[in-house]
């Protein structure tokens, strides 16, 4: 342990021993974080951050754990949002934005993804347009998760019709209480609304509340997607609320589950592969030579799947380069969920036609078989991810593009879009 | 449990590659499997005297070098990457493994230094002629005389067993309770009564035999005791040497295979930039690491003497046993008409597959043990 990170610890201690309190109220706890740097230490000074590098985090954090003190949670699209401000905003946007972000008080949403972008993010066609002195937003938005609770959109919208694809994209931050933006959530196949398609029609931005240069926005967005990778790596961490007594910890529980609520379905999706050894012997099913042949191979690929996972961590850790073994787990976790849901149904029978309270515990069984093709698409398709394993690890030739190098408005696109 | 390599083993893995590409290339590979022993004497001690490979993973007391499978399992790789011609899975890891976990004190003294120095050669018989792989299911009887053992019947698919000096095999005696356990018996090569078969293997560069006793005789060399578990414990330490064997020339085929895309030109560009290419490229990749992750960690799971192991065994070489197969055939079909002629050297690995994906038991037969293991 170096000195720097013992110095960290004694300091956060000596600052918690004089601040924390479980009897507080979460957002006056979460105002002390901001104002004393303790909450998102590895943020600037002068942004309610400490300057501290990230690697001291953890340890911070640990030691806020052991006294069962609140951290702020570093997930959720509000952290996107912050991150993207801190890398590419300007002062206003800070000022504004970061305090009640570290608060909770504001809810964000992500307005990328649109129904005729959906792989190919760059290829948004929601308009903004200078009218007066205000941008005038036009499109349709989908995949947004919390749109409907959300006080602030990131919004990818194109400003130039003539500049190339990604050169006529910019960056705003939109006020989602306003007339031009409706919401409506998107029922999915397994009967969940997680998320949202969000209507613009002449919804309006101030020019101040544009991130980055005019036709920056895909570097920009760049940066929000980069955290969502690893926002998505912590999800699972966070979906757990800290156990202690005392109204901060219900207020937090509170916040929690409802922030989770979207993601209730997520294990699902994965395949379940928890379930099956029970099920089958439950059911009888595992006496079937034709089904024990199909949950080893279940098996067998689940647990190399996780042994290649600890592979990749474990180069990760010592520092070496990272293999090709570090760039398979999201195809991998596709082939489990596939497999899996291919093994409920066998081991459920006819009972694998029945939904909800008929079905096999209670529905969660039908749930597993209507969730799990989710996983070979949210977060990048299977074919997208084999074209970038293909191109970065395999080092294949790049797919031909036909939209480099011309103005957008002569690309082909959809024309439902 | 460790889940990488420790810097050390990689400089091995890389020294042991340079020096098999250099006396192992396929033009080497191609000359020994077409003779009919599969392997040559003074060849082989070249290879071996220099880097001490049938010692690495016998105990020092015996000889070896003391290194754990995971060692070995190194090794075993780089062999299956080469594919290498030796008498090295048959002594260094069936027979070697038989001996340390069945034999008595007496004959582990007797045999473990000379296979370690690799001044002998041993084959492992316990397969007959039925092909099955469970240790329970052999039906050899050695009859005992007064101060001797006798075997009569047939051992089948026996590894290099035509060329061995030694002969270890795996029969049942009759107590004198009434009661049948199993034994280890050693079976000098030139024996009486012994005749030995060299079988037509697919896979040229893995050589079989058939091995026909007619009242031979035989020494035992295990204890009293029944040495069911400690083939059980060779068994599945051997699946695991197998796998990793397996994985290393699944890795060499799909190395070569994206190599060849690249270079091949069809209607005006590198087939390589199909979309159909790269994503088959994707999959062989993923395969290949998914089963190599199987094979290493059930190699560093019997190091550690997880509980677990049998299952674990199972899952590597099922894994292996698919995954090989698949890029093999995936190897051949991404070269086209040329992947199909002898000259082209894919057909070599192609049938190492076949071969491999079949000794010691198939996916199926190890996706049921895992199910035994885990359903009881």
């Amino acid at each position: 342990m170096s000195m720097n990170e013992e110095q960290v610890r004694n300091e956060v201690r000596e600052w918690l021993k004089e601040n924390w309190s479980p009897n507080l109220d979460l957002v006056e706890w979460r105002l002390k974080l901001a104002d004393s740097g303790w909450g998102m230490a590895n943020w600037p000074a002068e942004w309610y951050g400490r300057d501290l590098p990230v690697s001291l985090v953890p340890a911070i954090e640990e030691e806020f754990n052991k006294i069962g003190a609140l951290t702020i949670p570093k997930s959720g699209i509000r952290m996107l949002a912050a991150a993207t401000i801190l890398n590419h905003g300007s002062d206003m946007h800070k000022e504004k934005f970061l305090k009640r972000i570290i608060t909770g008080e504001d809810v964000w949403c992500q307005l990328f993804s649109e129904p005729g972008s959906g792989s190919d993010l760059a290829g948004a066609t929601t308009k903004a347009v200078m009218v007066g002195n205000k941008w005038v937003v036009n499109g349709q938005k989908v995949w947004t998760t919390s749109a409907h609770k959300a006080h602030w959109g990131l919004l990818l919208a194109r400003t130039d019709m003539d500049d190339t694809k990604h050169r006529g994209l910019s960056y705003f931050i939109i006020d989602m209480n306003q007339p031009g933006v409706e919401t409506q959530p998107l029922m999915q196949m397994n009967g969940h609304a997680s998320f949202n398609q969000v209507f613009l029609t002449d919804a309006e931005v101030l020019p101040d509340f544009q991130v980055g240069e005019l036709g920056d926005g895909w570097q920009v967005a760049t940066t929000t997607l980069m955290h969502e990778r690893r926002a998505a790596d912590s999800l699972r961490s966070w979906g757990q609320a800290s156990k202690g007594d005392g109204p901060i910890y219900d207020q937090e529980r509170v916040e929690t589950e409802t922030t989770m609520q979207p993601y209730k379905w997520y294990p699902q999706r994965a395949g379940r592969v928890d379930l099956i050894m029970d099920r089958a012997k439950e059911t009888g099913a595992i006496k079937d030579p034709a089904i024990r042949q199909e949950i080893a191979k279940l098996m067998t690929l689940h647990k190399s799947a996780e042994w290649t996972a600890r592979r990749a961590r474990a180069a990760q850790e010592q520092g070496k380069p990272q293999g090709p073994e570090g760039s398979l787990g999201k195809l991998a976790a596709s082939n489990v969920a596939r497999a899996a849901a291919k093994v409920h149904t066998l081991i459920s029978g006819a009972n694998a036609m029945l939904t909800g309270e008929d079905s096999p515990m209670d529905g969660t069984i039908a749930e597993i078989l209507v969730s799990f093709p989710a996983s070979s698409i949210a977060g990048g398709t299977d074919e997208i991810q084999k074209n970038i394993i293909s191109e970065r690890v395999l080092n294949m030739p790049k797919e031909t593009r036909f939209d480099a190098d011309k103005p957008f408005k002569d690309i082909p696109r959809n024309t439902v879009s | 449990m460790k889940f990488s390599f420790s810097e050390e083993q990689e400089e091995f893995r890389s020294f042991l590659r340079r020096f098999l590409e250099e006396k192992s290339p396929t033009t080497e590979v191609r000359r020994l499997m077409a003779t009919d022993a599969g392997w040559e004497k003074e060849q082989w001690r070249k290879v071996n005297t220099e880097l001490g490979l049938t010692a690495i993973a016998i105990p020092e007391e015996y000889g070896g070098q003391g290194f754990g499978l995971s060692e070995q399992c190194i090794v075993l790789e780089e062999m299956g990457r080469s594919l290498l011609c030796a008498p090295y899975f048959s002594s260094a890891v069936l027979t070697a493994n038989a001996i340390l976990y069945g034999a008595s004190e007496e004959y582990k003294k007797k045999y473990l230094p000379e296979i370690a120095s690799g001044d002998l050669t041993a084959s492992l018989a316990f397969t007959e002629e039925t092909g099955a792989w469970g240790i329970s299911s052999m039906s050899m009887c050695a009859e005992k005389t007064e101060n001797t053992y006798r075997l009569t019947g047939v051992k089948s698919f026996v590894l290099d067993g035509h060329m061995s000096d030694l002969i270890i095999v795996l029969a049942k005696v009759n107590d004198n309770s009434g009661s049948q356990r199993l034994a280890l018996f050693s079976v000098d090569s030139t024996a009486t009564g012994l005749t030995k078969n060299l079988l037509n293997s697919t896979d040229q560069t893995r050589k079989l035999a058939k091995l026909m006793f007619t009242d031979v005789e035989a020494t035992c060399i295990s204890s009293e005791d029944d040495v069911t578990e400690a083939m059980q414990k060779t068994f599945l330490k051997s699946c695991i040497g197998l796998s990793n064997e397996m994985v290393g020339g699944a890795e060499r085929l799909r190395e070569d295979t994206l190599e060849y895309v690249k270079m091949r030109m069809q209607f005006g560009r590198s087939i390589a930039s199909f979309q159909v290419t790269k994503h088959k490229a994707t999959d062989m990749l993923a395969d290949v690491e998914l089963a190599k992750s199987a094979a290493y960690y059930a190699a560093a799971a019997f190091d550690d003497g997880e509980s677990d192991i049998a299952a674990t065994a199972s899952i590597a070489k099922a894994s292996a046993s698919e995954a090989y197969m698949q890029t093999a055939i995936n190897a051949v079909q991404m070269h086209g008409g040329i992947g199909f002629t002898w000259d082209n050297d894919t057909h070599l690995w192609f049938k190492r597959a076949k071969s491999s994906e079949v000794f010691l038991g198939t996916a199926d037969f190890h996706r049921e043990l895992m199910m035994q293991s885990w359903d009881q």
